[in-house]
């Protein structure tokens, strides 16, 4: 699904490396995730991939499906199934939840040479998904993001990506900002669309997420480079010992 | 104080091209006009009222041509049912125009109500102008109180049972109009008043508005289509106790257009918005100019205006709320503000606040930035295309002028007219 190799980030703007070879493959269904301590680089790495402005790509590669992401623009790489779930997602005044999702899906379909789904199509399938999240009409109605509490915020990542059904999902730090009330209705949403054909990457810094959201791997990530990878039992180290131990050992 | 000479030849050379139209009704009306406008003189460049907006091609002897495009565009307000009165090149068209019987309204053609010996209009035509000229001239107004050719006279009685619509054709390159237009609404009378149209290469309108206590006046007007043509109107309107004004404006394309609004509240209670969203490409330049003065007890104002540029387009913005001794407890507000999207493109505002009474809330703000880009790419990382989602972007920024439109049809269609603008230039 997702392979990424050897790949060397920057800043475009000064002379800053931050990702120093990232090596990482995900295979479909599977759900891989990265801690690591702040300033590691796991935040740019999902950037880069979700091709936001303002990184340059020194040397590596990273495709979905054989396509090369780092040549194609952000709509291209949604359209062909990547979806990044913000850490902060942004506040858009003056657009409507309901319309920026509808033009999402549509755009996605479009250019996927899929029919559009009809107003009440949609209405139906967003009606469905927002409930399972406990999303209120309301919430749809109002611009994206404006007035939404952390957690409302969160939900609304999770209800986009349940439209967009992508195939590949990176999860920049959902758990941030969020109660443990919160963080298991977000938690449930994502699982309940884990599938054969979908894969997750889930970004955090701490263990408590993936109590609910179970990887399959972890990867302990340390100044742009994935320095450990192992199962779940990884995660749970992290969490008694720290970082220090690890980072210690893997130099 | 005396003209300078270059100031009194510019007006002297466009006077000796316009006569006095025949008048028995208003011929006082008309005189009194021509003699404000030579005290005053037309504007020039040094005029500090005019310092961001060049008047050389709205007060030159002749208008400058405008080329006519084919209308590829839907008619605005197609699908609003209206009594429809059409102009072609400022010339009433009785055979294109809906019968004008509508209830609690009475409409009449300016020529028809001129050939009477006495008319209501007389207490109202270039009677606000008049009003208006004070402290700030407005000569364009004058002038177009003295020499306008036709327009409409419309007294409302009742609650309009529908809105009337003016719709301003333009078939003749070289056309150079002058329309005037009188609305008196009664007491607790209602009507909602629609514009449309290019008009003209050259247009110079005026509306004279009269809201009586309790009375509500609504207006849309959409100005559109052949970049080459200029404009300068005026709206004057005098406010009555509990009365409630709303002035909507889009603009698209022009190559000059200064819109002046002149409100005037002497009632208790009275209620006035004034909005405009506007989107210009290239060499386009819009000037907003809005004058509201509060002369009564527990008023409201509102002044929001929003303005798209681009190619180097230039948008103008002067807004003044003049709140004079007693007239306390005001609520007056002003917003202007421009998305730029690209460095070629400039807007220049001027916000002002006179304020002589001391229980009052005045508050305004002008801006000026580019589209969001942390917005833009959530959007983007959504699948929608940069086009798109950059008009996506333009339309919310938009919004809070249109939300100003009470009408949900009318706000939609101005919507419609934005959404098509916005694609078009991004077909190319």
């Amino acid at each position: 699904m997702l392979e990424i190799k050897n790949l060397h980030v920057k800043l475009e703007e000064e002379d800053k490396r931050i990702l120093k070879g990232v090596d990482l493959s995900i295979e479909p269904g599977s759900v891989h995730a990265i801690m690591g301590p702040n300033g590691s680089g796991k935040s740019t790495l999902s950037y880069v991939l979700s091709g936001r402005d303002g990184y340059e790509v020194t040397e590596g590669a990273a495709t979905l499906d054989g396509h090369d992401l780092l040549e194609l623009e952000p709509e291209e790489r949604a359209a062909l199934g990547l979806f990044l779930a913000f850490q902060y997602p942004v506040e858009i005044p003056g657009v409507g939840n309901m319309t920026f999702l509808r033009t999402a899906v549509n755009s996605q379909r479009k250019a996927r040479g899929e029919e559009e789904l009809s107003a009440a199509d949609f209405l139906k399938l967003i009606r469905a998904k927002a409930k399972a999240l406990k999303i209120d009409a309301d919430m749809l109605k109002r611009p994206v993001n404006v007035g939404f509490s952390g957690g409302e915020k969160k939900r609304n990542e999770i209800l986009q990506m349940a439209m967009l059904e992508p195939k590949m999902c990176v999860l920049d730090e959902t758990d941030s900002g969020l109660d443990v009330d919160a963080m298991k209705l977000v938690a449930e949403g994502v699982n309940a669309l884990r599938s054969q054909g979908r894969s997750f990457l889930v970004i955090t810094h701490y263990q408590r997420l993936l109590d609910h959201i179970k990887p399959d791997v972890v990867h302990i990530m340390a100044d742009g480079r994935i320095v450990k990878s192992g199962g779940p039992e990884l995660a749970l180290e992290v969490e008694h010992n720290g970082y220090a131990d690890i980072l210690a050992e893997a130099v | 104080m005396a003209l300078t000479q270059p100031k009194l030849d510019a007006t002297e050379a466009r006077l000796a091209g316009l006569t006095l139209p025949e008048s028995r009704a208003l011929a006082s009306n008309r005189a009194e006009a021509l003699t404000r406008l030579r005290a005053m003189g037309l504007p020039g460049r040094r005029d500090e009222y005019w310092k961001y907006t060049r008047p050389d091609t709205l007060v030159a002897p002749e208008a400058a041509p405008a080329a006519v495009f084919d209308t590829y565009e839907t008619p605005v307000f197609g699908e609003v049912d209206r009594v429809k009165i059409v102009f072609v090149d400022g010339v009433y068209d009785a055979e294109a125009s809906d019968n004008l019987d509508l209830a609690g309204v009475s409409i009449e053609r300016l020529a028809d109500a001129e050939g009477h010996d006495i008319h209501w209009s007389k207490d109202l035509y270039g009677v606000l102008e008049a009003r208006g000229q004070d402290p700030v001239d407005r000569p364009l107004a004058a002038l177009n109180t003295a020499f306008a050719t036709d327009g409409v006279l419309i007294h409302v009685t009742g609650k309009a049972a529908k809105p009337v619509s003016l719709i301003y054709l333009h078939a003749d390159a070289n056309s150079d109009a002058i329309l005037h237009h009188v609305v008196r609404l009664d007491a607790g009378a209602d009507l909602t008043l629609l514009e449309n149209g290019p008009a003209a290469a050259r247009f110079n309108k005026v509306l004279e508005v009269d809201v009586a206590d309790g009375a509500a006046f609504h207006h849309v007007r959409a100005q559109g289509r052949d970049h080459e043509r200029r404009a300068a109107t005026h709206i004057f309107a005098r406010l009555g106790a509990e009365s409630v004004f709303k002035s909507f404006t889009l603009t698209a394309n022009g190559v000059l257009t200064r819109n002046e609004c002149v409100l005037e509240l002497t009632g208790d209670n009275a209620v006035a918005h004034v909005a405009g969203a506007c989107v210009g490409d290239g060499d386009f330049h819009h000037d907003d100019t809005v004058f509201i003065t509060h002369d009564a007890l527990n008023c409201e104002s509102r002044q929001v205006f929003k303005k798209v540029l681009r190619n180097g387009a230039t948008g103008v913005f002067q807004g003044k709320i003049l709140v004079k001794a007693g007239a306390q407890k005001t609520d007056g507000y002003q917003i202007s503000q421009s998305l730029l999207l690209d460095g070629d493109s400039q807007f220049l505002a001027k916000p002002e606040l006179e304020i002589y009474a001391d229980d009052v809330v005045c508050s305004h703000g002008s801006t000026s930035g580019a589209i969001d880009e942390e917005g833009l790419f959530y959007l983007r990382s959504r699948g929608i295309e940069e086009g798109p989602a950059t008009d996506l972007l333009t339309l919310a920024f938009l919004a809070e002028a249109i939300e100003e439109i009470e009408d949900e049809t009318l706000a939609a269609e101005i919507l419609a007219r934005l959404e098509a603008w916005l694609a078009r230039r991004r077909a190319g």
